[in-house]
């Protein structure tokens, strides 16, 4: 039993850290909302170059064959500077699943190509505007398609720095890939979204934080107030119990019972309420300001509300928890447990 | 990371299971702040406890324990709440002050204290509040003067938990001028010296599980004070945090309520009402990500780091996952959730009188406002 991520991990996700810092801050974002575009070809390239793309495809196709703990702390780093591009699913969820189905394919040869999955539980799918690749379900086959082999319904979203797509597309026109694992690339998007989640979080918090300590009223910084300090403890408290879940979601994911689907669900549910409280806390510290355009935490507010809807809503994830506690042994010894062979 | 108990811990688990099933009390024992017959009765279980070499399984053995890591620990809280075992009467001497005087006690103070607070021949009380310090801790007024290898004791202490019937108490003492958090000392007293007069407070359930305490010129020796003259206020603070931290709350006590609780909902249960089903489940996550935080702290302990101020974070987690856990239960039962267990139909799990006792969670062991002030200030930074 060993809690605790390498010091590899550890430098890994400062690598992370450092890149989307560098690359995705106010600035940034400004102005790719000022150009109205949710793509940045020097950020992507630079992520790229950085193997971020690579993660998750396995080691004979060039890939770095990492886990699901690897890819989520990059994930984290994703949702702490609300980025733009698809990185997470593209490379999260999208590759491993084409790769997994055609590794022959020519997107997974690219690096810097996107690859979209259009999941059965999402109506709108993200970022297909970009991808070299499409993931399709009919009948619960996959199929893959190319860009021109379908039509793309511009969806707007909220959230300024997404691009959302219905797709219109025959299955007699793209390539049939046969059965697929529908249920691997649920789990794997939602513990990287419930990862993403806790990036959210922390940065709403920490944006209030820094404005809490400036901002004077009655002659003193608001952050003195105990009434300010208590919303964002709370939303902290959150935080601090959603990491561990989301944590134990990525390392179990292989074991694929329903434990592990449990607890997948588990992360995406608190890591995104925590999300929630935290964007909300930060708003309201943020006063008046907060519901500008000019403060960036609508942007966090924003990409939560995203998050927290697609790839399966709070509701389909606590049926599947409800599931594990009605059907599966409970009780302490349980904390770690396996679902029983043929039980 | 390896979420995988080793054989080694999977054996150590089926050890104490072994020893648990065949130890526990069939029956439930009166509870240790009800009478003093409840409180002896738990003292013997401490014994038998002991005589398994069970009292405290992560101290070292040459003081009353096993020397054991806290994944053992863990393991072994999970088989003791499993089991249905007794509630540990001594649980201020064996997960408050004694991690405490193992840190900060000397070689002979440890000799002294920890075996018998493993064995439950001393059971401990906390002596830390005051009337005029309660969230304000460092104002404190009770005074302690050393006179040649003595200390004099004077002043008052209240809500002091198991003071009714324990032998001993720990407290926080000033030296007289001194003030706030400089000059305080932390000092043991027995609660049956001459000059200590102990009142028991009934709380809302009743039972006299607190009592205020009046100390007129009740002479220790000055071996009772731990740390220097002084240094109390460092040392509390090091305590508060392994109460709120890690051990005054087992994960296993809200898994243990998690899965009682899902056994009403299956027998009780209306399914029509999502609403209901929807908190039994939050229930569940709760204790869940209590264990897996409480798991990931003793990994991080165990690795070499420190308990920091997130420890105020688990204290307002578990108190309030208690009260929304309980009042669940309450909300299942229905009419009869106000039932106590005397009453003819009332049911086998008493929920009324652990919703009552949750209640205490964010008050207790630095109420949840001052965890909040904690948190906002040591783990974000806010200012004072």
């Amino acid at each position: 039993m060993d809690f605790t991520l390498s010091d590899e991990q550890l430098m890994f996700a400062e690598t992370a850290q450092t890149l989307f810092a560098d690359t995705c801050g106010p600035d940034h974002w400004r102005k790719m909302m000022e150009a109205g575009v949710a793509w940045d070809d020097a950020r992507w390239g630079a992520i790229v170059e950085n193997g971020f793309t690579l993660v998750m495809l396995p080691e004979e196709l060039g890939g770095l064959g990492l886990s699901e703990t690897d890819f989520a702390l990059i994930a984290r780093e994703a949702g702490y500077v609300a980025l733009p591009e698809p990185l997470v699913e593209s490379a999260g969820v999208a590759m491993p699943m084409l790769a997994a189905l055609a590794p022959d394919h020519e997107a997974l040869a690219d690096p810097s190509a996107v690859i979209a999955v259009a999941h059965p539980l999402n109506p709108f799918v993200a970022n297909a505007d970009k991808a070299t690749a499409i993931l399709l379900e009919h009948g619960g086959e996959a199929y893959v398609a190319a860009p021109d082999q379908v039509e793309l319904i511009a969806q707007p979203s909220i959230d300024p720095l997404r691009r959302l797509s219905r797709v219109e597309w025959d299955p007699a026109a793209v390539t049939r890939l046969g059965a697929a694992d529908w249920d691997l690339a649920l789990d794997r998007a939602a513990v990287f979204n419930a990862a993403m989640g806790l990036g959210l979080a922390q940065r709403a918090v920490d944006m209030a934080v820094d404005y809490a300590k400036e901002r004077q009223q009655f002659g003193k910084p608001i952050g003195s107030y105990q009434a300010v300090k208590h919303h964002l403890a709370s939303a902290q408290v959150a935080i601090e119990f959603a990491k561990p879940v989301v944590a134990a979601a990525a390392a179990e994911i292989g074991a694929r019972d329903a434990q592990a689907k449990a607890r997948v669900s588990h992360a995406k549910i608190v890591a995104l309420e925590a999300a929630d409280k935290a964007a909300r806390a930060s708003i309201q510290v943020h006063g008046a300001m907060g519901y500008s355009w000019e403060v960036d935490v609508h942007l966090f507010l924003k990409r939560t509300v995203a998050l927290t809807q697609t790839w399966g809503t709070p509701t389909f994830h606590r049926a599947r928890i409800a599931d594990r506690i009605f059907t599966q042994p409970m009780g302490p010894d349980q904390t770690f447990a396996r679902e029983a062979e043929h039980a | 990371m390896d979420l995988t108990y080793t054989p080694e811990q999977q054996a150590f688990r089926a050890e104490v299971r072994a020893w648990l099933q065949a130890n526990v009390p069939a029956e439930p024992l009166e509870h240790f702040d009800a009478t003093r017959e409840g409180f002896e009765a738990h003292r013997d279980w401490e014994r038998t406890l002991k005589s398994g070499d069970w009292g405290m399984v992560t101290w070292p053995k040459e003081y009353g324990g096993r020397g054991l890591d806290l994944i053992q620990w863990l393991i072994f809280e999970e088989e003791y709440y499993r089991a249905g075992a007794p509630g540990r009467v001594n649980q201020n001497g064996i997960f408050l002050l004694g991690p405490t005087l193992i840190e900060f006690g000397t070689h002979k103070q440890k000799q002294r204290f920890l075996p018998p607070m493993a064995s439950g021949e001393e059971i401990w009380a906390q002596a830390w509040s005051e009337p005029q310090a309660g969230s304000d801790l460092a104002g404190v007024r009770s005074t302690a003067v050393l006179e040649g290898d003595e200390y004099v004791l004077n002043g008052h202490k209240i809500w002091s938990s198991r003071a009714v019937f324990a032998d001993w108490a720990f407290g926080l003492f000033r030296t007289p001028g001194s003030e706030r958090h400089k000059g305080l000392s932390l000092i043991f007293f027995p609660l049956d010296a001459p000059g200590v007069t102990v009142n028991a407070i009934k709380k809302i359930n009743g039972h006299v599980g607190f009592a205020e305490i009046f100390l007129e010129n009740v002479r220790v020796p000055a071996f009772n004070r731990l740390g220097d003259e002084g240094q109390g206020w460092h040392i509390c603070m090091a305590t508060a945090g392994f109460e709120r931290g890690l051990m005054l709350r087992s994960p296993a006590r809200y898994q243990v309520a998690a899965a009682k609780l899902a056994d009403l909902w299956k027998a009780r249960g209306n399914s029509a009402d999502p609403a209901l089903e929807a908190d039994v489940v939050r229930a569940h996550m709760n204790a869940d990500a209590y264990a897996l935080n409480i798991y990931q702290t003793a990994s991080r302990l165990i690795a070499g780091a420190k308990i920091g101020p997130e420890a105020s974070t688990n204290k307002i987690f578990w108190s309030e996952l208690d009260i929304h856990l309980t009042q669940t239960a309450l909300s299942i039962l229905g009419p009869s959730g106000e039932l106590t267990h005397d009453a003819p139909d009332a049911q086998s799990v008493d929920w009324i009188d652990d919703y009552i006792f949750a209640l205490a969670g964010p008050i207790y062991a630095g109420s949840n406002e001052i965890q909040r002030n904690i948190i906002a200030e040591r783990m974000l930074g806010l200012p004072r």
